[in-house]
């Protein structure tokens, strides 16, 4: 694939923050806030460093895998798989509608392209990463497991149960991703469970911790993650800190759990879609 | 008077050395298939695989939650795994992780589930599950097999090998009857009819398919004549073969090593119901845990053995 200007870069993630907030908008439901916390960093891994064939087979030998274990940003994947060419980007109209692919969560039932594995019940995609990375390796195909977590998400058990695993089997073809907004449904997480020292909690467990500290400047998450990817095939499993904030590109929605899972209403709608530019055109 | 068995063995062997055996057999057939197992690795007689590929072999330590993601990871990229630990861990403890990451995504993982029911013995009530069959059932996608001697546990975990999508295999710990050929073609979804009879119908699955055996040559020295039918799987269920059955016989018994709630009577009844009302007893637990016992002691005392068979066919027909 070719390599695309920041700038163009830049655009696209302007654009998935339109496509995230008018698809929950048209249903009045789903979770706006963290996909639109993570637009640099669905773009900058599917447009710029994901080895990716949009013509999608299930196996994904030979290509580098992506997982989202938060199934809850599903408007901004299914935003970011349309515009790279998965799926035709008139179908997000159909988003949580009865009858679609695209499900409220992310499913396979209806065979979208792009999606491997159902989720949404938290907690659960870090393992199914690993056992995708295992299986590359069982194969001896030297391409990469992406999986990306919430950060309120690292209160389920399993995640720990996976990183003692992912560790102790030197899985090092892996890059987990936490979206370290600090907010999940019901407030900050420091309220609701503090997560303490999330650095030090990977790296005790025998991962290698690399931070990208302004995980909503392109720039930055671009060289972190080309960096994360230097880091693997060294015998450890690779942890991102992305440090991004819930809602941003959106005044009034940044910085805040109040829109993980509410969708804005017709003039809020207006008022956020005014603060970004349609630069690809809406679907 | 010794009875007139219509099936005899010479031998008595856990059914999880079946699924031992058949794994290593599997194994070396198809380089694909991987193994998984949460430190259980000596009771799922999983070691000789794990001797013999131990680059395909995971021990994920105690943390089936991660065991179950795993699996179904491996998958995508063309793996076929057998996860593998006791019953009660293989689904209540990770019931949501089979729900979304198998039976949802529809993945190829044989999930391996071993002293399963009462004759888990003398480790009790924590480790005896008694639902596990009825919780699986219910998944779209998912598969269920409960075989019910040596050979018929290895024939069908060569055969899981080969079925594309989820799958819930069941086995056990004590040591039972080989009663059926070790060569025998294992057909998943086929019932088999072991026995013929005219009286009355006795469906039975895993461990007491030999109860129902027994039960019948009982039957038959009272002068009625119980057909049984080895119903190894319970999902799909072989519904042709039941109706034609009980069409036959206008009665029939299920029998069981799990809550009559949710477990191949209820399937069977189910069926019945819908297509062909009769008479129906269930042989199984009744909304009870199991307890600390041999597995002899706790078969009899939670009547899951050929005597109570005798009865509750004998029940099914006065009911006609």
């Amino acid at each position: 694939m070719e390599k695309l200007a920041i700038e163009q870069l830049q655009k696209i993630c302007t654009q998935m923050r339109r496509d995230v907030l008018r698809m929950v908008h048209a249903v009045q439901s789903g979770h706006p806030g963290a996909p639109l916390g993570c637009a640099e960093f669905f773009v900058g891994l599917y447009f710029d460093k994901l080895r990716h064939n949009p013509d999608f087979n299930m196996d994904g030998k030979g290509e580098d895998l992506f997982f989202l274990s938060n199934g809850h940003l599903s408007a901004g994947w299914y935003s970011v798989l349309a515009r790279s060419g998965y799926f035709p980007i008139e179908e997000l109209r159909t988003f949580r509608k009865i009858n679609s692919r695209l499900q409220g969560h992310p499913a396979t039932e209806e065979g979208l392209p792009g999606i491997r594995i159902a989720s949404g019940s938290l907690g659960q995609g870090l393992s199914v990463a690993i056992g995708a990375a295992q299986a590359k390796k069982l194969n001896s195909d030297d391409s990469l497991v992406y999986v990306l977590m919430g950060d309120g998400e690292l209160q389920e058990g399993q995640i720990w149960e996976a990183a003692l695993y992912g560790a102790h089997y030197k899985v090092d073809n892996l890059i987990a991703t936490v979206d370290y907004n600090g907010q999940q449904i019901d407030g900050p997480t420091e309220k609701v469970m503090d997560l303490k020292n999330l650095k030090a909690k990977w790296e005790a467990f025998g991962w290698e911790v690399n931070e990208i500290k302004n995980g909503n400047d392109l720039q930055s998450v671009l060289d972190g993650l080309e960096k994360a990817k230097s880091m693997t095939g060294k015998g450890k499993p690779i942890l991102n800190l992305l440090y991004t904030e819930m809602g941003y590109g959106v005044d009034f929605m940044v910085g805040t759990h109040k829109w993980h899972g509410s969708p804005p209403n017709d003039e809020q709608l207006a008022d956020a879609l005014s603060q970004l530019e349609e630069t690809l055109g809406d679907y | 008077m010794s009875l007139d068995l219509k099936f005899t063995y010479t031998e008595k062997k856990d059914t999880r050395s079946g699924f031992g055996d058949g794994f290593l057999e599997v194994g070396r057939k198809n380089p694909n298939v991987v193994g998984l197992c949460a430190d259980l690795i000596g009771s799922l007689k999983m070691g000789a695989f794990q001797k013999e590929f131990p680059d395909r072999f995971f021990q994920t330590g105690i943390a089936e939650a991660n065991m179950i993601g795993l699996a179904a990871g491996m998958t995508i990229g063309g793996k076929i795994p057998f996860a593998g630990t006791f019953a009660n861990f293989a689904t209540g403890r990770v019931y949501d992780q089979i729900r979304q990451s198998v039976a949802y995504s529809e993945k190829n993982v044989k999930i391996c589930a071993s002293h399963a029911g009462l004759t888990l013995g003398e480790d009790g009530a924590t480790h005896q599950i008694l639902e596990d069959v009825g919780m699986m059932k219910m998944l779209p996608n998912m598969t269920v097999i409960n075989p019910c001697d040596y050979n018929q546990t290895k024939a069908a975990t060569i055969a899981i090998a080969d079925h594309h999508g989820p799958v819930y295999l069941r086995f056990g710990r004590p040591s039972w009857p080989i009663f059926t050929p070790a060569d025998q073609k294992f057909e998943i979804g086929k019932a088999w009819k072991m026995i013929d009879g005219k009286d009355v119908t006795i469906f039975a699955t895993g461990h007491l398919v030999w109860e129902a055996v027994v039960a019948e040559a009982m039957l038959r020295e009272e002068g009625i004549h119980a057909e049984v039918i080895n119903i190894h799987t319970i999902k799909p269920l072989d519904q042709e073969a039941i109706l034609e059955s009980v069409a036959k016989t206008g009665c029939a018994v299920s029998a069981e090593e799990h809550q009559i709630n949710g477990g191949l009577g209820d399937s069977i009844a189910q069926t019945l119901i819908l297509h062909h009302p009769a008479p129906l007893e269930y042989v199984g637990v009744y909304d009870q845990f199991g307890e600390s016992g041999t597995p002899a002691q706790l078969l009899e005392k939670y009547g899951l053995n050929a005597e109570n068979i005798v009865k509750a066919a004998k029940r099914a027909i006065e009911r006609k």
